[in-house]
């Protein structure tokens, strides 16, 4: 790593005026930025934890809303909202290790975006709202390709919203070596319809897939899927498996996922 | 049941209490007063010309002691190669130099250019940052096929080509063999790959050099299986040190696996800089690091052939391997895919006639050397592939095939040049299908099915030659060192008893094991026996720990220099029983003269030995301390059979192991429960190498499996339960303990099983697949469905 | 360099450190306790975890600085207050659950901390929660037997060798 000047902020606040610093960067729970600042890949001045704010920890229900805050650690998130919306509990419990899963926060893993992270696929299949030290951003506003997001320099996300569906899960397999997803899938009806989000898959990172969120708004049932193919053109190929196989397995998984939504 | 502590126990490893409380001494604990860093900048090019590295601009850098480039090592000898392999022609092998740092071109991703020497490593790697390398980006040689290519960029420029040697063994029977195949009643073809793989002990690499200015005396501190290899091979090849003026230390090691025998260019630049610095430097592989600059393992493409009469006897075999050496000659390379492998083309069958030819080439990727099994592994997965794919084309069981042509009689000398001297092929494969209770399969596969799961059944066997080696048989086939080990036992006053051996543990249990013979042998408790190892200044030369030896040659030195001491000993009873020598009997720890209730304590004849007051002193000197020097007469020859049940997911290629079984036999036991467990991590790591773990480079040289990131370590749910049973017991015949060695068996006899479970799985659903390349991955899995 | 101050095994601990000090780094290389060890960069093998306030983590992944004021638990403070094993501990010796014990460290942290959470854990549930673990030794078979047997369940039934 290179070296860096390191603040702890108490209040979202103070933690916006140290990010004001031009090279100065956030830290999360840092199971991705270390990592990332070990391979010397990114070369802060300064980071700023957020792991101090109490403020922006902890799960609360607001009605027919889960509101997480930015800095809520996976394992809370597993062990907290498991009642009120199972499927998010599941897929933040099935993040990395465990003890990856007592440090990564939500708030580090939205804003990295990795493409093969499961937040998104969380945040993007509920229609979450990000919310951030200075605006609230729709999901489906807010990511904007792998590692990419509406996010701005310096711009803290302190909360996130995820609407209650009626059932929901995630289905995922996991890339050999990393135990990222190669490909996850999650499935979410609301009254509204469903959403289905995919992640691990594609070049651009998490994506809904509109066509079998039409087929599931119909009929939520796992062979409302039948015939329905994404295409390959878009998708990622490497060591791990090809785009092809991506593609087949986003309709496996999104199968999956409904007939294991609850 | 066996005695407490001796041989056949349990006995419980007394190693694992400083493992457990923190309290080991692994290289990078050890930090020494004064020490430095050291960074080494490593090409991020596969193949290029060196025009100019300016490190002016990092000479300056903040912490910076001193740079070093190839010009620093003008008058440095290259990296030995231990072993010349003699080709079909009666040609040695082409042997590039190997430097410590790249010299004029760097050949592969990863290779060393400079190393910056400061004062923490942080420092250290920001001024390696600061190096300017120019280099002229030439065209990489990757694939194997495409560097013996006329036209093919050579790695080496003062080489013919890309050719290593061109092994033909044995040739003699050549014109035999093709007669054979012409005569053939059905001939089964079959190409494969067996998958790069990197060893990955859990420790990464370290290495520390000191030098005592006052003495003149070198100190390497390093994660090495074998300390006295390195000291020799460093000392009299690399650095013109002498032995008496060079220790090298290997203390507690993180696991080896083959990639820890070699010596590496690390290790003599720390030995080097910490004279030129003035002060020790340190090096401490990251694990990105490990994965450019520790030796790979496998990378064979081959083709087999296998010949069978029309009552399907194997009649004659051949195979064609092209076996990748990487951009230079790793220690022991040119060994793994010649002498380790060819010579085990005979399996556990009565093949008459067999031809093995290997083309060895280099390319522009990390040296390829031993990893666990070390060419056996890839002569039984595809000898065993190929049999399992006769089978299905000839409509016959694949067991009831292995029986009808299991050897049956011993010693038995193959048509490749070894004579194994014991072995009971039909009592391990009976006791697999007891634990393995393949009679339950089909009710097992229907189960499966209903739960919408695909499952199938692998078997094989596999024999291997370990117990590595006799010195003079290995300097014939090209071995630059003899390969004995060493043992003194010193007998201490009060009776108590420490041996210093040349064989190394980095997680062989040693320090348990080794005392359960000496404790067998004399009759003391096995808490009286300590091991020292690990230490060139306090172990004798011996050759190390690899190619599952150590009980079979180590533990045969420790014999026999134990035999020695109760020899001395039984002498002085004598004179302090007042008998005669040839009546002494020594049991349970006291020397009694036969027939006669009279009797001395083994502590009592030690004490006698160090305080010689009523003592033989005209015939023999006081003191109780020998040493031995063991040279096998033969390797030992471990078999047995395994089998493996998997699931496969239909619908995205998933395989999960269900259940594994392993009958061994590897002659006598010391340790059981140690036995076991190199069986349990050795069958993970084929099972790795079947399903998870494929080094991959891009075309041009890029290492795409650069990281855990993108190697596939096997996982604890990767793994079932594993039913281990090692009760098939044929002695070894020419070593005192008649053991064999257990410690790559599972590594050599699992891959095939695995991958048979899967194509016999996918077969089950009229898939007509014969075979599918390691690492069975979901996706390469799915891609076979289709 | 800013100090960091933290309980380390029950005992004040402290030093300078830079901001890139990782918690591994400030274990092994300022207080001396090298039990913690450092298997990869990429935050996966598992063999530096230790617990801070009481949960496990991957002190190669966490800053020295972060874990200012925390109570920091090490393999060096496992063994009993008299020095014997601990049950853990203990286990792993009974059932052969190290070879070369340098992932050992991680695995009993990482046992702990699952054991605390689910005293009775299932075979799936131990193999599961090692994910963030690698042993390349023992192939994992007697680690989870340790683990179970840890966890006070009866092994006997799981194939002894």
């Amino acid at each position: 790593m290179y070296n860096f000047d390191f603040v702890k902020p108490a209040t979202v606040d103070e933690a916006v005026k140290a990010l004001a610093d031009d090279e100065a960067q956030a830290l999360g729970g840092g199971q991705t930025l270390i990592p990332t600042l070990k391979q010397r890949l990114a070369s802060p001045s300064k980071l700023v934890s957020l792991t101090g704010i109490a403020e922006m920890k902890g799960v609360s229900k607001q009605g027919d809303t889960v509101v997480i805050g930015g800095g809520t650690t996976h394992r809370t998130v597993a062990e907290e909202a498991a009642s009120a919306y199972p499927g998010l509990a599941d897929l933040a419990g099935r993040i990395g290790d465990p003890a990856v899963r007592n440090r990564g926060t939500i708030g580090g893993s939205l804003a990295n975006n990795d493409p093969s992270a499961c937040y998104p696929a969380a945040a993007l299949g509920s229609g979450a709202t990000i919310v951030t030290n200075s605006r609230e951003i729709a999901a489906d506003d807010y990511f904007q390709g792998m590692f990419t997001t509406a996010l701005e320099e310096g711009e803290i996300i302190t909360e996130v919203r995820f609407p209650i569906p009626k059932k929901s899960a995630y289905a995922k397999i996991a890339q050999p070596a990393s135990r990222f997803p190669l490909v996850a899938v999650f499935v979410a009806q609301y009254a509204d319809g469903v959403r289905v989000a995919v992640t691990g898959a594609s070049n651009n990172g998490v994506f809904r897939w509109s066509e079998a969120e039409a087929a599931l708004s119909g009929n939520f049932a796992a062979d409302a899927l039948d015939g329905l193919t994404v295409a390959s053109d878009d998708m990622i190929g490497d060591l791990h498996g090809t785009a092809a196989y991506r593609a087949h397995l986003v309709g496996v998984m999104a199968k999956r996922a409904v007939a294991a939504a609850s | 049941m066996p005695k407490d502590g001796g041989i056949g126990a349990s006995s419980k490893r007394r190693e694992d209490i400083r493992f457990l409380t923190g309290a080991g001494n692994y290289t990078d604990d050890i930090n020494l007063r004064g020490q430095a860093y050291v960074f080494f900048l490593r090409s991020d090019i596969a193949h290029g010309t060196i025009n100019n590295i300016d490190t002016s601009a990092a000479e300056g850098m903040p912490g910076v002691v001193k740079i070093f480039t190839a010009e620093d090592f003008a008058g440095v000898g290259g990296m030995p190669c231990g072993w010349q392999v003699t080709d079909k022609h009666g040609e040695v092998m082409q042997e590039p130099g190997h430097p410590i740092l790249a010299t004029g071109k760097v050949r592969h991703v990863g290779e060393p250019i400079a190393a910056v020497v400061a004062e923490t490593l942080g420092q250290a790697r920001d001024a390696a940052e600061a190096i300017d390398v120019d280099i002229t980006e030439l065209p990489a040689v990757i694939d194997m096929k495409d560097a013996l290519k006329t036209d093919a960029p050579k790695v080496h420029d003062d080489l013919k080509n890309n050719l290593c040697y061109d092994w033909g063994f044995v040739e003699e029977n050549k014109a035999a063999v093709e007669e054979a195949f012409q005569k053939a009643a059905h001939v089964t073809t079959l190409e494969l790959r067996n998958n790069r793989l990197v060893a990955n002990p859990m420790e990464p690499r370290v290495a520390v050099g000191d030098f005592a200015r006052g003495t003149g005396e070198h100190t390497l501190y390093t994660t090495s299986q074998n300390p006295h290899v390195i000291r020799l091979l460093m000392g009299a090849f690399v650095l013109g040190i002498p032995e008496h003026k060079l220790r090298v230390v290997a203390p507690d090691v993180g696991g080896g696996f083959g990639t820890k025998i070699f010596h590496y260019q690390e290790e003599a630049f720390v030995t080097f800089a910490a004279k030129a610095c003035n002060r020790p430097v340190k090096w401490t592989s990251s694990r990105s690091e490990a994965f450019m600059s520790d030796a790979h393992g496998r990378d064979h493409v081959t083709t087999i052939q296998l010949a069978l009469d029309a009552d399907n006897n194997f009649t004659a075999l051949r195979t064609d391997t092209y076996a990748n050496m990487g951009a230079y000659l790793s220690t022991f390379a040119p060994s793994v895919p010649t002498w380790l492998h060819g010579t085990l083309m005979a399996g556990n069958y009565k093949t008459p006639l067999i031809y093995v030819n290997v083309k060895a080439v280099f390319t522009n990727t990390v040296p390829v050397d031993a990893y666990r099994g070390a060419g056996r592994p890839e002569a039984t997965f595809q000898l065993e592939r190929v049999i399992d794919k006769a089978a299905i084309e000839l409509g016959v069981d694949a067991i009831e095939l292995r029986r009808q042509n299991f050897i049956t009689e011993f010693p038995y000398a193959t048509p490749v040049a070894v004579e194994y001297d014991t072995g009971d092929y039909f009592a391990t494969m009976d006791k697999l299908t007891e634990i393995a209770d393949l009679a339950g399969f089909e009710a097992r596969r229907k189960e499966s099915e209903a739960r919408g799961k695909l499952r199938g059944l692998g078997v094989n066997c596999y024999i291997e030659a370990c117990g590595i080696a006799p010195s003079n048989l290995v300097g014939q086939l090209g071995a630059r060192a003899g390969l004995y080990e060493s043992a003194t036992v010193r007998v201490n006053a009060t009776g108590g008893l420490v041996v210093m051996t040349g064989s190394h543990s980095h997680g062989q249990g040693h320090e348990t094991a080794f005392p359960q013979v000496i404790a067998e042998m004399i009759g003391i408790d096995e808490s009286m026996i300590e091991i020292v190892h690990g230490d060139t200044a306090n172990t004798p030369m011996g050759m190390g720990t690899y190619g599952s030896r150590s009980i079979a040659v180590g533990g045969s030195a420790m014999v026999r220099a134990t035999e020695k001491i109760i020899a001395k000993a039984k002498k002085i009873a004598s004179h302090l029983l007042e008998a005669s020598e040839s009546d002494i009997e020594l049991k349970d720890g006291a020397f009694s003269v036969a027939g006669t209730d009279k009797s001395v304590a083994w502590g009592d004849v030690t004490l006698a030995a160090y305080v010689p007051h009523n003592y033989p002193l005209e015939d023999i000197e006081p003191g109780l301390e020998e040493t031995a020097f063991y040279d096998p007469s033969n390797f030992t020859y471990p078999s047995g059979a395994y089998a493996c049940e998997v699931e496969v997911d239909r619908d995205t290629g998933q395989v999960t192991i269900e259940r594994f079984s392993a009958a061994d036999d590897f002659g006598n036991i010391i340790n059981p429960m140690i036995v076991s467990g190199q069986v349990h991590g050795g069958i993970a790591q084929g099972i790795g190498q079947a399903l998870l773990e494929n080094c991959a480079y891009d075309e041009n040289g890029q290492l795409l499996s650069a990281s855990y990131m993108d190697y596939a370590m096997p996982r604890a749910y990767d793994m079932p339960f594993f039913s281990v049973d090692h009760s098939c017991q044929t002695p070894c015949t020419h070593n005192p303990l008649g053991v064999k060695g257990c410690g790559e068996a599972g590594a050599i006899g699992s891959p095939p099983a695995v991958v048979g479970a899967v194509v016999d799985a996918l077969r089950s659903a009229g898939k007509d697949v014969t075979h599918v390349d390691m690492p069975l991955s979901p996706s390469r899995v799915w891609a076979a469905m289709q | 360099m800013t100090q960091v101050n933290m309980t380390v095994n029950g005992k004040a601990a402290s030093g300078d450190v830079e901001g890139r000090t990782l918690l591994a780094q400030f274990l092994r290389d300022s207080q001396g306790l090298t039990g913690t060890h450092v298997g990869c960069d990429t935050s996966q093998c598992g063999a530096c975890v230790v617990h801070v306030d009481g949960k496990a983590v991957k002190s190669c992944t966490m800053l020295a600085l972060e874990a200012d004021g925390a109570e920091v638990s090490t393999i060096e403070g496992q063994a009993n207050a008299d020095g014997s094993l601990n049950v853990i501990q203990q286990a792993f010796q009974d059932h052969h659950g190290l070879q070369c014990g340098f992932c050992t460290p991680g695995m009993v942290m990482s046992a702990a901390a699952l054991l605390k959470d689910n005293p009775k854990p299932t075979e799936t549930e131990v193999r599961d929660y090692l994910e963030g673990n690698i042993c390349r030794c023992t192939g994992y078979h007697n680690i989870v037997k340790a683990i179970l047997a840890a966890s006070g369940q009866d092994v006997s039934a799981i194939a002894a060798e």
